[in-house]
């Protein structure tokens, strides 16, 4: 799956895109972010709020317990500030 | 109408366009936000912002916006709708967001205006970085806006 990262979340892991394939015990998105946690110090950094951590899947919001087992693009961003 | 645009745009001829009606519309409601030069909620010795970047999520804003045009259409009999956010570097004074809804009556049109931009504020994946003498910083999301978009979940028809 792709993995999309903005704003703040992005500077931490370093990367604004990546491509992962995920163990089969990845079931959620929090089990994601835990996951994606431990792939480096940067992830580690951008995921050690995750009450402050926002998830799309594939271009629609997606709470904690959503299933990412179909999921062709999962983003993580902070709480939205436009307008 | 969604635009979702890095060109700065004319606010005035944006609106005049709006405006040229069929004349079955009898009211027009605007809103615009603008960039601010400080930092914060208050200018009282708030550190001043030279310029601020808007980031967001090409593909799901435009279906955010979309949405939410939906939503209002849904909600209330307006004759057009026009959402216009731009993205990229802008200074203070600049047009971020202009919001345009048109209706029969002033009801309509002023109360889904308001509408659009409350929820687009909490809904749409936009993130603001302001630039400032101490350097950098990502907006924060304010508690103040979640309220402003709870009070129309709760008032849905």
């Amino acid at each position: 799956m792709k993995v999309l990262y903005f704003a703040w979340l992005r500077d931490r892991v370093g990367t604004a895109e990546e491509t992962i394939e995920t163990p089969a015990e990845v079931a959620t998105v929090a089990d994601l972010m835990g996951w994606l946690a431990g792939r480096s110090d940067g992830h580690a950094k951008a995921f050690a709020t995750p009450d402050q951590v926002r998830c799309a899947i594939d271009q629609a919001f997606a709470g904690p317990d959503a299933s990412v087992s179909d999921a062709a693009e999962v983003a993580f961003f902070p709480p939205v500030t436009g307008g | 109408m969604i635009r979702v645009q890095q060109a700065a745009f004319d606010v005035g001829a944006e609106i005049a366009a709006f405006t040229q009606g069929t004349g079955r519309v009898g009211g027009v409601a605007t809103f615009t936000g603008l960039v601010r030069d400080y930092l914060g909620e208050t200018p009282e010795g708030a550190p001043p912002v030279r310029a601020m970047t808007l980031e967001h999520y090409p593909g799901m804003t435009e279906r955010q916006l979309e949405r939410i045009e939906a939503e209002a259409h849904r909600r209330w009999d307006l004759a057009d709708v026009l959402v216009i956010h731009r993205y990229g570097r802008m200074a203070p004074g600049e047009p971020i967001v202009l919001v345009c809804t048109s209706s029969a009556h002033r009801a309509a049109a002023l109360e889904s205006c308001q509408f659009l931009i409350d929820w687009l504020k909490t809904k749409a994946p936009f993130w603001k970085r302001e630039e400032t003498p101490d350097g950098d910083h990502w907006v924060e999301a304010r508690a103040a806006d979640d309220a402003a978009t709870a009070r129309w979940e709760r008032s849905a028809p």
